[in-house]
């Protein structure tokens, strides 16, 4: 069996008394879109510059494609890299930028034209070959440092927030021609980002880091719909977190004294946390009893029109508000603030989740 | 409430009003150089086409080109080309000097630069005729390079009033005019340029050689102006180390204006020496807009 794209094991990097990397253990396959989620300081960067080779671990190994990088320096890996702020050379022509590494490579200069002519052809700047990166825009600008990286075919690339820089249209626009592309050319990547969006669309698989530590691994939908920790739970997307006392193998207290389904597994008694997603909760009118479902009584506090969705807050007497999201369409009643209400939700999309 | 609305004619009005402010701001320090640069230089300008009596008085008269006939005797061309190569060497001397040690300091911490640079600025805190006396101590046929050689078995060495010294002092009065500009020029470097080489397979001397140098460019072009328009018309280390047997544009100029009172032809050899410094600063800024 082919050996992972990047291998990293109980890897660890300390900046004198800051560790900002936390004995990580992370496995990338070949071919994979990969993402590091995280708020900004939790170490997704100094792991991708671990993977560069901008910085060393403090401890841990770290293997690419079953090779270990040790302390070898960046010119000696192979992977490239997509700088958050493009890093592209502003004294040199865009041609002159994409052909920088094959360049270093002291490739044949018949090979390294086609090459660089083929992949400005790709992200659509064979027009701009002669431009300086000063006279393009950002989302060229953005185009030439992937182009820049990819002419070199390395076994993994990396990229740094690379979308952060672009207006939010672009920015969209950006994410499917990234992942086409990525589908395309078969090779590894693994991207940074705090945006959680990005990663949702975007990835085969994402990591959440807080804290130099990763706190889970998973597809999209087992990120968002099966949250581990409280912090997953809460940096991806908008979620209530309802704390309950454990009363039996499927059930618990909340503390206003309603008695609601739980799933198994947690422990035989003590608190838990239950973790909601607004658009999981539905509210209705005080008179409708909903079979197979948790319900709680309730009031609307404040009313939110998003255009296709409202947001509801309503108080179910838990000491926190509960946030609601119902679409804006005909079949769905929509409640005034004040109004008395009902909240309800499937026992089965309760999640527990811990710290 | 009345609504104040924000038409093109009031945008004018305020711009016109702006305008004005900034014309009474900038009055004085226009005014000063009027008085006090513009004008001597007006003059010198006219006494370079006058002549001189029988008893080596200037007369505003008989204005003629005499003076810059003059320049082009083979006397005054070989202070000239001495002067030019003294002060080429100079800027050579200290941009390969000052480069290191500016990246060095620019590449440091924030509290260990801010120390180093106060130690670059330190000579200024002394003066430069003493600092340059200092010199003779060392350069002398006594003095600690002498001693040194002596130590090691070798001849005594009088570097005092040669070439060599008159470099050895121009490199260090003006090295700090090449270190600042450097260290201005690396410290303002995109740092993730340097790492997008390395990334792009280019070892650390090729970065640098790629990257790194090229984007300093600016700032080498500021050192080298600001050493060379100096050096080449420095007079008092040249006065003080060099010898009489090398003279150099600073001195004649002062001995046309003092010892042989011939000051239009002094204007003149002032004149001609701003003319190459200007040349100097073209060519170097068209070299530097190219290399960028």
């Amino acid at each position: 069996m082919a050996s992972p794209a990047v291998e990293m094991v109980g890897v660890s990097k300390r900046f004198g008394d800051v560790v900002a990397v936390d004995s990580l253990d992370l496995t990338v396959e070949d071919g994979e879109f990969f993402s590091l989620l995280g708020p900004s300081g939790c170490g997704k960067t100094t792991t991708l510059r671990m993977i560069a080779g901008f910085e060393y671990p403090t401890e841990g190994n770290l293997r690419i494609h079953g090779v270990e990088m040790g302390l070898k320096p960046a010119n000696e890996r192979p992977v490239n890299t997509v700088f958050q702020s493009y890093a592209l050379f502003p004294h040199m022509t865009v041609f002159d930028n994409v052909a920088f590494g094959l360049r270093m490579k002291k490739v044949a200069a018949s090979e390294i034209e086609t090459r660089v002519k083929r992949v400005l052809d790709q992200v659509q700047l064979s027009q701009r070959a002669d431009a300086r990166p000063n006279q393009l825009s950002g989302g060229m600008q953005q185009r030439v440092a992937l182009a820049r990286a990819l002419v070199n075919e390395p076994e993994v690339l990396l990229l740094d927030e690379p979308l952060g820089a672009l207006d939010l249209k672009l920015r969209q626009n950006m994410q499917y021609e990234l992942k086409d592309l990525q589908a395309r050319v078969g090779i590894t990547f693994i991207y940074v980002t705090h945006d959680q969006e990005e990663a949702l669309t975007m990835s085969d698989r994402i990591g959440v880091m807080n804290d130099g530590r990763l706190l889970q691994v998973g597809n999209a939908h087992d990120i968002y719909e099966k949250p581990e920790s409280r912090f997953v739970a809460d940096f991806i997307g908008d979620i209530n977190l309802i704390e309950a006392e454990i009363t039996g193998a499927r059930s618990a207290r909340l503390s206003n004294g309603v008695e609601v389904g739980i799933p198994e597994g947690h422990p035989a008694s003590g608190s838990v946390t239950l973790a909601l997603r607004p658009e999981q909760l539905v509210l209705g009118g005080v008179e409708v009893r909903k079979e197979g479902k948790d319900q709680l009584r309730a009031r609307v506090t404040r009313r939110t029109y998003f255009g296709d969705v409202y947001y509801y807050d309503v108080d179910a007497g838990l000491g926190e508000l509960l946030e609601v999201k119902e679409e804006n369409r005909p079949d769905v009643d929509t409640f005034d603030v004040g109004a008395d209400v009902t909240v309800s939700w499937r026992t089965e999309s309760v999640n527990l989740v811990t710290g | 409430m009345s609504d104040v609305r924000v038409t093109p004619e009031l945008e004018a009005a305020a711009e016109r009003a702006e305008a004005r402010r900034g014309f009474v701001l900038s009055l004085p320090p226009y005014i000063y150089l009027v008085l006090f640069f513009a004008l001597p230089l007006v003059l010198v300008f006219v006494y370079s086409f006058a002549s001189r009596s029988s008893t080596g008085q200037t007369v505003l008269q008989d204005w003629n080109l005499e003076s810059y006939r003059r320049l082009f005797s083979p006397l005054v061309l070989e202070i000239f080309v001495r002067s030019f190569l003294l002060a080429l060497v100079t800027t050579l001397v200290c941009l390969l000097v000052s480069y290191p040690f500016a990246y060095y300091i620019a590449t440091r911490g924030p509290r260990v630069r801010s120390v180093l640079l106060v130690l670059v600025m330190i000579p200024f805190w002394s003066n430069f005729l003493v600092r340059t006396y200092a010199w003779r101590v060392i350069l002398g046929s006594d003095g600690l390079v002498s001693q040194v050689s002596q130590a090691l078995g070798g001849e005594p060495i009088r570097v005092l009033f040669t070439n060599s010294a008159v470099l050895i002092g121009l490199v260090y009065g003006f090295l700090p005019f090449m270190v600042l500009p450097l260290y201005a020029a690396i410290e303002r470097l995109d740092w993730s340029l340097v790492e997008a080489a390395r990334d792009l397979y280019a070892n650390g001397w090729t970065a640098f050689r790629k990257v790194t140098l090229p984007l300093s460019m600016p700032g080498v072009v500021a050192g080298s102006i600001l050493v060379f328009i100096p050096s080449l018309g420095a007079y008092v280390t040249p006065a003080i180390l060099g010898g009489a047997r090398t003279v150099l544009m600073g001195d004649y100029i002062v001995s046309q204006f003092l010892a042989a009172r011939n000051w239009p032809f002094g204007s003149a050899l002032s004149f001609a020496i701003m003319f190459v410094m200007l040349l100097a600063t073209v060519v170097y800024f068209r070299a530097g807009a190219k290399s960028l």
